[in-house]
């Protein structure tokens, strides 16, 4: 089964206005993924990964990619 | 003025939650259920999958295997469902505060104040329904009605995924011909008596005499006539504090016999930790703290009290715990097994009525070093941080405490009848 849940390490901020805003992604090997935009963020569940929470439109290099912060606070992406 | 009410029933619970949370298990049959390596388990929730071809609450695991051969088992986490119905609980608020849980996976909602600008109960029951499917990836079946026991039958009529909409014109087309036992409290035995008079739909129910009722089931019998005519006057409880369940324990079996009250505690440690951790996840606290001691020759008691304040506080749970040990056991016997259980739970924001004598600072200090304590164990693992006194023994600190729920709905009376049955005449 090929894995659509991917768990990854994020830096995030605390804004003074008390919002949750993640910068940068880490993936496993290290690589690191400034986010330069995040475009959405609403509640909503992932049927392709499978789990729920907030999910932020991030803008990547130029793409939209889902970013979900889940109900157990834990961060993962859906698998491409 | 007409109320309007909705009852929200998410489908099929735990097995949703799973399915969410496996999506490579889509279109095949699960089942939620107990220890599937004990040989005893029972089904808890099927998926409909599992339902479409038999599974059914309550069957034995290998009776569901029977029938339906290719069936994946999963372990209840419970844990995690109560998240999701907390999150459900929030969507529900953006309605209305006369919010009132039913179980872990259903709520009354009267929403009678924001029709006014936020469309009729049909209305608000689509935008609820497809928030919950977008922002929680589960279905619920809602119904609407203008009373509460309509608003049930209505969420039962159809689903899973539907809404039903009770109104005065159509209630004797929908819930009439419904069997009386569809209704709250006909249970069998009073099924059976309404049988002997020929009585079978809710609509017979609602056409019978009340007096013949009254004289044949007392009280009982004119609320359910009531029900069945759509006068129950009971209101949704403003969403009080009570939480959807009603305890949360955690027993074990000790790795050798306690001998003494210091292996006692060193267990009553561990056990409450891990239930006020529990607490604290999913915001409640407790009023009632409960022990369950079982002794090497099986033989077993619980005893319950009250407790000053409702807490959340791991040490105030165990010294509770403890207290009612020492009052009840005599060391008779070395003990093998010990449970704490938190019950008589409420939300954890619940406004407190401070005590004059007890200080809420230093409560206050405890349930932030509690927390804190949280923080690092998630971050770091369960064994990061411990107590001084898990260090005196090894081995009986290390013992896994079980969890062990009880989930079950409080009842439709639990705040006395309000149905308006004394008002009749
Ligand atoms: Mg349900």
């Amino acid at each position: 089964m090929d894995k659509a849940k991917i768990y990854v390490k994020v830096e995030a901020e605390f804004t003074t206005d008390g919002t949750l805003r993640p910068q940068c992604i880490i993936w496993e090997d290290g690589r690191r993924f400034e986010i330069d935009k995040i475009t959405d963020c609403r509640r909503a569940a992932s049927l392709k990964a499978g789990g729920a929470g907030l999910r932020y439109t991030c803008m990547i290099s130029g793409s939209p990619h889902y970013l979900f912060y889940e109900e157990n606070y834990k961060w993962f992406v859906e698998d491409k | 003025m007409e109320r309007t009410i909705l009852h929200s029933d998410c489908n099929a619970f735990y097995a949703s939650v799973e399915m969410l949370h496996r999506p490579e298990m889509k279109g095949k049959p699960l089942a939620v259920g107990g220890d599937p390596e004990a040989r005893h388990g029972i089904v808890l929730t099927a998926n409909y999958p599992a339902k479409r071809l038999g599974v059914k609450t309550g069957m034995a695991l290998w009776q569901a295997k029977q029938v339906c051969p290719d069936i994946v088992f999963v372990p209840p986490r419970m844990d995690l469902y109560l998240r999701f119905s907390r999150l459900a609980h929030e969507i529900y608020a953006d309605y209305t505060d006369l919010q009132e849980p039913f179980g872990v996976d259903e709520s009354w909602l009267d929403v009678t104040d924001s029709t006014s600008y936020k469309g009729d109960g049909l209305k608000i029951a689509e935008e609820i329904s497809r928030r919950i499917k977008f922002e929680l990836g589960i279905t619920v079946s809602i119904g609407v009605s203008w009373n509460k026991i309509f608003a049930k039958l209505g969420s039962d009529y159809k689903k899973p995924d539907a809404i039903t909409v009770i109104n005065k014109e159509n209630y004797k087309n929908i819930v009439w011909s419904l069997p009386v036992s569809d209704l709250l409290y006909v249970g069998r035995a009073t099924e059976k008596k309404l049988k002997l008079w020929g009585i079978h739909t809710i609509g017979e129910l609602a056409q019978a005499d009340p007096s013949l009722l009254q004289r044949q089931l007392g009280k009982m019998g004119l609320i359910l006539h009531l029900f069945a005519n759509g006068d129950d006057q009971t209101p949704v409880s403003k969403e009080d504090y009570r939480a959807p369940i009603k305890s949360i324990g955690n027993s074990t079996t000790t790795p050798r016999d306690l001998v003494n009250d210091e292996d006692v505690r060193i267990i009553v440690y561990v056990l409450a930790e891990s239930v006020a951790t529990r607490l604290r996840e999913n915001n409640f606290k407790c009023r009632v703290v409960e022990i369950s001691v079982r002794d090497n020759e099986l033989s077993s008691y619980s005893k319950q009290r009250k407790i000053e304040l409702p807490t959340d506080i791991t040490s105030e749970i165990a010294e509770a715990a403890m207290e009612l040990f020492h009052q009840s056991y005599h060391w008779n016997k070395p003990i093998r097994s010990i449970g704490v259980r938190a019950c008589d739970l409420v939300d954890a924001l619940i406004p407190v009525q401070l005590n004059l004598f007890i200080s809420e600072e230093r409560r206050q200090r405890l349930h932030q070093m509690d927390l804190a304590v949280d923080q690092i164990r998630k971050r770091f693992g369960f064994s990061s941080v411990q107590r001084g006194l898990m260090y005196q023994d090894k081995l009986l600190s290390a013992v896994n405490a079980k969890e062990d729920h009880t989930v079950h709905p409080h009842g439709y009376f639990e705040n006395g009848n309000r149905t308006g049955v004394e008002y009749l005449g």
